[in-house]
């Protein structure tokens, strides 16, 4: 008999563990009907990025102004459109035909920047049929006078008003650059969320030498960047029993998937490693995870939830800063 | 809206009944008809129906010639047919006229009436156009007011069908075309009401079909042409009873009554005048008010103008008339009348019994003011003994001495409000305007009115908004009259320093600034005439600083939505509680497409705008030293100071006929006396890194920066702060090098500080060119620049020619020109003048090019130290080519004139000949020293042995045209790849040594970006809403088939060397030249900062190829030079930066993504071939044989030949000093 592979996630019932995350590949349709094919058991729609909409339609505004009402012969320059699509329209519309298209939750994704965007936002995709929201709370903290507990406490006033905005499962994707992850995981977790996203990979800026510019670069993950979020899902996994925790970055292949589950992952999320290879591998991840499972016997995934996490190692310090000690140690002895 | 009230303009009133009532429509841009083709075009796209169910096809077509074309053509199939036009474009649909008539074909065409171009082209409004089409046998019916424009398209289209006579359905440009008034719908009911289903049925019938065949459009002889030609006189007899009907029916479904002609005023009226068009608004008031005053007097509004309705013309005229006035909006020189007058008086002369005494005159042309006062001068030139027979109105004529005295302060009452709005293009003011007639007309049962006076220029622009707002219907077809306006708005602070804001106010008015001084300190910062007139007029003083206010809530320059609730809450003429909804509502309407973003910022706007609203506390009497600035300097040239300070001054109108040449021949190198000083941030230069590359003057679009190389000791007596520094090379050691802005010129565009490739060391942001405010720049700068004025140009012969550096630091002889900010255009013809400048004939289509370049009251191209420079016409848009050709032929005539006269004299006057005859004129120095030579020429020509020598004499006339001349005809893409193709085509094909530059914009610029046949695939215009389904046509691949022409393609902010050494080339080349310059356009929705930077990316990803295809006479020559590196990116990244292309993405994402692919597919393609092309060996095919060889003409010549096209002209260009 083959494994069971169902799990939870968000309090959604899901076919297997291996979710779609915010990216490229499910900013359309055609892709997201392929991940369904491909095994995927949700799909996390790219993140609405309020400062993005906004600038799109400022921009547009002014460029469709430009000159206008000036003189006599051409008083505008554009053609009227019936309507135009906006960043918060195509998100929505997107949202709204992935629903109606595909069997699996649906889960939109947001970024907002002003106090009471992420409720609306929130409220928007709920109304257009999300079945969970996921709170990307991105955002650099490089005011010198903001502490970190006012960055966090920050953080918690955005989960309050959407958890109280909307009655669907929420999830928050962190930040790997918290100062005390778990006490902030907890208070999210009291302040209402359903589970938890680790970790977010950020744009990173790098210097363009032709132009002297500063030119935002992503780059995909590779299976070492699991480890990260290997340890806190580990650690999180025994102090939040009941939260539903995804595994994020760096999650390319069935044994990335299984060491996530194993540490304590609902789910463990793809994106780069589908970028690269297309949305038919996440197939390939489901029926290697099997394969994996068949030979190390476990019969389901529930049953491997958690079970190596720092409840259930040997060496629970093993995911702790120590580790790096040791790993220095070990190698001078080498 | 069906049966609802609606504010909008005559032309959409007209445009939505044409199209509810048309099944095909061919359009072709023109000012000011070009919305009425806009609108249909996107209510096609958006697939609305017509009264029928189905969707009008509209189809944009190269030339109003070819949309009168398709017009005939499809009536004649049986379908409903209808177009819309103008002035020229009129003109260019005659020939199908009279055919469309001939053949009896039902058939509207609407017209926004227009000034034709005689000495000057205009846009704006007059009859000249419509009555060149007297002739054409279209029933002609004309509008007065929106309202009217409305119904009578409702009429012409039912009454061509009953009568079989195509309709020309006209009222006034701009001023009904483009007023916004309140209107009562037509519902569709009511439209079928009026439109037979077995007219339309009969017209279908009549249709060419293969199953009925027929034979149309025979040729006949003079057996029959004549009486078939008569054989159509009962349709037209017919016509006036026809449309009489149809007015019938149209009161009976509306109440709306009018008739073929309508009289107004007393029934006993002695004193008459006739007219038609928007003027009656004007005399219907005032006949209103003479009558109220107790003078018999009336009008006669013209409806039906052909057929001419005489009797129903003479039944309107009472009985008691003794003296009539028929005023004509046109010119007829030479006719005894003008065409209405002459229409009068024969109706009056063949009625019998006594005629009374008749008089004409002419008022308006092109959009002049036609006022109540000016209706009154005309009653009371009928009033007196002896009234002139002929005389002008409106106009003080000093020549002919025609123009009657008007009375300039009659006024008629009103209880209407009026108000005006001073703003900029860039504010929104206009657009606000535009919405708070609408809250009015719509949301209230009050009626408002919008007029809106726009400037000459295009960056900077200044607007005039004048809106009337009543409860009674407004028919005041004119300006708010000085002292007549109840509100003042000046949304700009310092046009109170340019302008006379205050003449319109009345005594009490409302006055509302836009000022960033608060109430207490805000009037030591007024000039004192200001003052002055607002303690006289006893203003109520308003402020608000709107500028802070819009940039606190995120809306930058656009202050519409802070002034327009200040405006409501002052003025009353919306109740308080319903102020701020209303906009909210208008601006949810007006924005709601752009996204939340910007109506909710609109919204915040508007919430704090009225509590930021001050009164001033106004002193009793003025303080402080502030002036308006006078409009120019004294040492301004006599006629400048005469005549053009006055347009700049806004007293134009007042300028007498003896003040302005007859020919339409004026002065260049004016634009340097107008200084308009619009920058808000100035480029400031940081002389320690500059590097001397030039790219920053090349590419200025306003020739506000400047660079000049000269000896230190040029420095003598410099400002303090003007800077230099060391020029780097070798040619010129010891010399410095200046980089100068104008800084009353510049625009502020930026586009300097972003090309300039230097950055300093410790700060990357910081460039050699920095922008920084004006405000505390402009003074030190305006002293640098007027010292840097004055020193002396560079010897043209002492800097290469070939190079970026080299170019920049000749003298630009084109300046300052009006074109929008960052313009991608100006930078092309400003180096052509620093090129060839001082030996250049322009033929200039119409277009932006020749807006910003021809139109008044300043002009940019200018003169050097000895009095040379561009000297440029417009002849029209479609046979451009062809004008420059003429002028190239013309002067051949000359040159070759002179060099026979040479020959002749050649014993007498020596040595000098051969060299004249011989020189080689190839680059600067051989032009230089040809001109040396004529001038010797003269002083020998002058001499007493030649006293009497008719050809000395007539040698003496030529001896200038023995210097070459470069002939360059430029013009935009509507005329290079569509309206002037023919001629475009026949020049380049004629072998003649001519220079074509297309400013190719890819859209129709000029006139609001409407699609050309060089609008690339997938970019949504005008005309082509739904995205240009096909590829661009490739102009240059098609020229480069002749083998003889020069053909370039540059994009001067990609590589501004590959650019100069094309217009260098196509100037050396001596058979015709075609450069095809990309041109960066606000109509591309891009940045205009960035229009020159952006260009890289054009050709970056292979949407531009810069190329240059020389005709080689080498049997294994290469022609074709591709000087574009492989792409480096994708087309489709390039599309999607510009709005022109991404605003498609959003409209219909599928669409716009299989265009893309298609537009990537199109850009792969062309680099295909163009790389094939470079490989290609190509000689220059043999040209026809010279018809006369003995003179050298041009036709057929062939390159390298002896005769003036190859005078030195056949020289490679090198990298070598000219």
């Amino acid at each position: 008999m083959s494994p069971d592979l169902r799990t939870t996630y968000l309090g959604l019932p899901l076919s297997g563990p291996v979710i779609a995350s915010a990216g490229p590949l499910t900013g359309r349709l055609e892709d997201l009907l392929r991940l369904e094919d491909a095994g995927a058991a949700a799909v996390v729609l790219p993140s609405l990025f309020e400062e993005e909409v906004i600038d799109e339609e400022l921009l547009l505004d002014e460029h469709l102004e430009q000159g206008t009402n000036s003189y006599a012969e051409s008083v505008d320059y554009f053609p009227v459109l019936p309507e135009l699509e906006l960043g918060a329209e195509r998100h929505l519309r997107l949202l709204g035909e992935a629903k109606e298209r595909l069997g699996i939750p649906v889960i939109a994704s947001l970024n907002a920047v002003h106090p009471g965007s992420w409720e609306r936002y929130a409220g928007e995709f709920v109304a257009a049929g999300a079945d969970a929201v996921e709170l990307n709370l991105y955002s650099m903290a490089t005011d010198p006078t903001r502490d970190a507990a006012t960055v966090e406490a920050g953080y918690l006033e955005v989960i309050a008003g959407v958890r109280k905005a909307v009655n669907v499962p929420l999830a928050v994707k962190l930040s790997p650059y918290l100062s005390s992850t778990a006490h902030f995981a907890a208070a999210a977790v009291a302040t209402g969320v359903d589970g938890l996203v680790l970790f977010n990979r950020f744009y990173t800026p790098d210097l363009d030498l032709s132009t002297f510019g500063v030119a935002p670069r992503l780059e995909l993950s590779t299976s070492a960047d699991l480890r990260l979020p290997l340890r806190w899902i580990g650690v999180l996994r025994p102090q939040l029993p009941a939260t539903s925790l995804a595994a994020t970055s760096g999650v390319h292949a069935a044994e990335d998937v299984a060491k996530a589950l194993l540490v304590g992952a609902n789910v463990a999320c793809m994106t780069s490693a589908l970028i690269k290879k297309g949305p038919q591998h996440l197939r390939t991840v489901l029926d290697g995870l099997e394969s994996w499972m068949e030979g190390s016997l476990y019969a389901s995934v529930a049953e491997m939830r958690g079970s190596a996490s720092a409840a259930g190692v040997a060496d629970p310090g093993g995911f702790e800063r120590a580790q790096y000690v040791r790993l220095l140690t070990d190698a001078r002895r080498r | 809206m069906d049966g609802q009230w609606a504010c909008l303009d005559g032309n959409e009133a007209a445009a939505r009944v044409a199209y509810a009532l048309s099944e095909v429509a061919a359009i072709y841009p023109i000012t000011p008809a070009s919305p009425m083709g806009e609108v249909a075009d996107a209510w096609s796209t958006a697939r609305r129906r017509n009264l029928w169910g189905g969707v009008p096809d509209v189809v944009e077509m190269q030339s109003e010639a070819g949309a009168a074309g398709v017009l005939h053509g499809a009536v004649t199939k049986g379908t409903l047919g209808v177009t819309f036009t103008a002035s020229q474009g009129l003109l260019l649909m005659l020939p199908n006229m009279y055919k469309i008539a001939g053949e009896l074909t039902p058939a509207v065409i609407h017209v926004a009436a227009r000034t034709l171009a005689t000495h000057a082209l205009s846009i704006f409004g007059d009859h000249s156009d419509v009555m060149s089409a007297r002739m054409t046998g279209w029933a002609m019916l004309c509008a007065s007011s929106v309202q009217e424009a409305q119904d009578f398209a409702l009429v012409a289209h039912s009454a061509t069908l009953r009568s079989r006579i195509p309709f020309l359905h006209f009222f006034d440009g701009f001023r009904t075309s483009h007023e916004v008034d309140k209107i009562k719908l037509l519902s569709d009911d009511e439209m079928r009401a009026l439109i037979r289903e077995s007219d339309v049925r009969a017209h279908h019938d009549r249709g060419l079909t293969p199953d009925a065949p027929v034979l149309r459009g025979s040729a006949q002889n003079p057996d029959t042409f004549f009486q078939a030609r008569e054989a159509c006189n009962p349709f037209y007899q017919a016509v006036p009873g026809i449309v009489a009907e149809v007015f019938d029916e149209l009161a009976a479904v509306t109440g709306r009554r009018y008739g073929l002609v309508e009289y107004h005023g007393a029934p006993d009226a002695e004193r008459v005048v006739v007219l038609m068009g928007s003027g009656v608004g004007a005399a219907q008031e005032t006949v209103d008010e003479l009558t109220r005053r107790g003078e018999r007097v009336g009008l006669v509004a013209v409806r039906l103008y052909r057929p001419f309705p005489s009797e129903a013309f003479l039944a309107a005229l009472p009985p008691t008339v003794r003296a009539v006035a028929v005023l004509d909006r046109t010119k007829e020189p030479g006719a005894p009348a003008e065409p209405l007058h002459q229409d009068v008086l024969t109706a009056l002369a063949e009625a019998g019994g006594p005629v009374p005494t008749l008089i004409g005159g002419r008022y308006g042309l092109s959009s002049k003011e036609f006022t109540p006062a000016m209706v009154k001068a005309v009653f009371d030139e009928l009033a007196s003994p002896g009234p002139r027979r002929r005389f002008t109105v409106g106009i003080v004529d000093d020549v002919t001495h025609l123009s009657l005295p008007v009375d300039p302060d009659f006024r008629i009452p009103t209880d209407a409000v009026a108000a005006v709005f001073f703003g900029l293009g860039a504010d929104g003011t206009v657009g606000a305007n535009k919405n708070s007639v609408k809250i009015i007309g719509e949301g209230t049962d009050g009626y408002a009115q919008g007029y809106f006076v726009y400037d000459s220029r295009k960056s900077g622009a200044v607007t005039v908004s004048h809106l009337r707002f009543g409860k009674q219907l407004i028919r005041s077809t004119y300006l708010v009259e000085p002292g007549a306006a109840d509100f003042v708005a000046v949304h700009q602070f310092n046009l109170l320093e340019k302008m006379k804001v205050l003449e319109l106010a009345t005594s009490g008015a409302t006055l509302l600034l836009n000022s960033p001084y608060p109430a207490g300190t805000v009037w030591d910062h007024l000039p004192v005439e200001v003052q002055q007139q607002i303690i006289d007029k006893g203003l109520r003083f308003f402020v608000i600083d709107a500028f802070r206010l819009a940039r606190e809530v995120g809306l930058g320059s656009r202050i519409n939505t802070i002034m327009q609730p200040c405006f409501f809450h002052l003025s009353g003429v919306l109740p308080e509680d319903e102020v701020v909804p209303q906009i909210k509502k208008a601006v949810e309407k007006s924005y709601g497409k752009r996204g939340r973003t910007v109506v909710e910022r609109n919204l915040a706007a508007i919430d704090r705008a009225i509590a930021e609203l001050e009164q001033v506390a106004v002193p009793d009497r003025v303080a402080g030293e502030l002036h308006r600035m006078p409009p120019l300097p004294d040492h301004a040239p006599e006629f400048v100071r005469r005549v053009t300070a006055k347009m700049l001054a806004g007293e134009g109108d007042l300028l007498p006929v003896s003040a302005l040449p007859v020919d339409g021949t004026w002065p260049t190198d004016t634009a340097r006396w107008e200084k308009r000083a619009i920058a808000l941030d100035l480029p400031i230069w940081d002389e320690s890194i500059c590097i001397d590359c030039g790219k920053c003057a090349i590419t200025c679009p306003h020739t506000a920066i400047r660079i000049k190389v000269f000896t230190p000791d040029a420095l003598d007596g410099a400002p303090e702060g003007f800077k230099s520094k060391k020029y780097n090379s070798r040619d010129l050691p010891g010399h410095l090098l200046s980089v100068q802005v104008a800084p009353d010129d510049c625009t502020g565009c930026g586009i300097c500080v972003d090309v300039c490739p230097v950055r300093s060391k410790t700060e990357v942001k910081h460039k050699s060119l920095n922008l920084q405010p004006a405000i505390d720049h402009r003074d030190a700068e305006r002293r640098s620049f007027d010292f840097f004025l004055d020193i002396p140009e560079i010897d043209r012969t002492a800097v290469r020619h070939d190079t970026v550096k080299g170019v920049s630091q000749l003298q630009p002889l084109f300046e300052f020109s009006g074109a929008c900010s960052g313009c991608g255009e100006t930078p092309y013809l400003k180096t052509l003048t620093q090129l060839f400048g001082d030996r250049m004939l322009i033929a200039n289509a119409t277009g932006c090019s020749s807006i910003y370049g021809g139109n008044l009251p300043t002009t940019p191209y200018a003169r050097d130290a000895y009095g040379r420079g561009p000297t440029w016409s417009n002849s029209l848009f479609e046979d451009n080519a062809e004008f420059g050709l003429g002028l190239r032929l013309g002067w051949e005539r000359q040159h070759n004139e002179a060099r026979r006269l040479l020959d002749a004299l050649r014993d007498r006057i020596g040595p000098l000949v051969d060299d004249l005859l011989r020189a080689d004129q190839g680059g600067e120095a051989g032009v230089q020293a040809q001109r040396a030579r004529v001038a010797a020429l003269k002083e020998v020509l002058a001499g007493p042995e030649f006293a009497d020598d008719r050809d000395a004499a007539r040698l003496l006339m030529l001896a200038d045209e023995l210097v070459e001349k470069a002939v360059w005809i430029v013009g935009g893409d509507g005329w290079a790849y569509d309206i002037g193709y023919g001629g475009v085509d026949h020049v380049l094909s004629s072998g003649a040594n001519v220079n074509l530059l297309v400013l190719d914009t890819e859209v129709y610029s000029n006139t609001g970006g409407q699609a050309s046949k060089a609008t690339p695939r997938g970019a949504a215009a005008k005309f082509a809403a739904a995205g240009k389904p096909g590829a661009k046509k490739d102009l240059g691949a098609i020229a480069q088939q002749y083998g003889t022409v020069y053909v370039a393609q540059i994009a001067i902010g990609a590589n501004e060397q590959q650019a100069v050494r094309a217009l260098l080339e196509a100037q050396a080349w001596p058979g015709p030249s075609l450069v095809i310059a990309y041109s960066t356009c606000i109509a591309h929705g891009i940045e205009m900062s960035t229009s020159m930077t952006h260009q890289k990316d054009a050709v970056g990803s292979g949407y531009w190829p810069l190329y240059r295809y020389r005709p080689s006479e080498d049997a294994e020559g290469h022609p074709f030079h591709l000087d574009s590196k492989q792409p480096n990116q994708k087309v489709t990244e390039f599309m999607a930066a510009e709005t022109r292309f991404s605003m498609l993405s959003r409209s219909d994402p599928d669409r716009a993504t299989m265009l893309a692919d298609l537009a990537q597919a199109d850009a792969d393609e062309r680099w295909r071939l163009y790389s094939q092309l470079a490989g290609l060996e190509r000689t220059v095919p043999h040209s026809a044989v010279d018809p006369d060889p003995a003179e050298g003409t041009t036709n057929g010549h062939a390159p390298g030949a002896d005769g003036p096209t190859a005078l030195g002209s056949a020289t490679t260009v090198t990298e070598d000093r000219p």
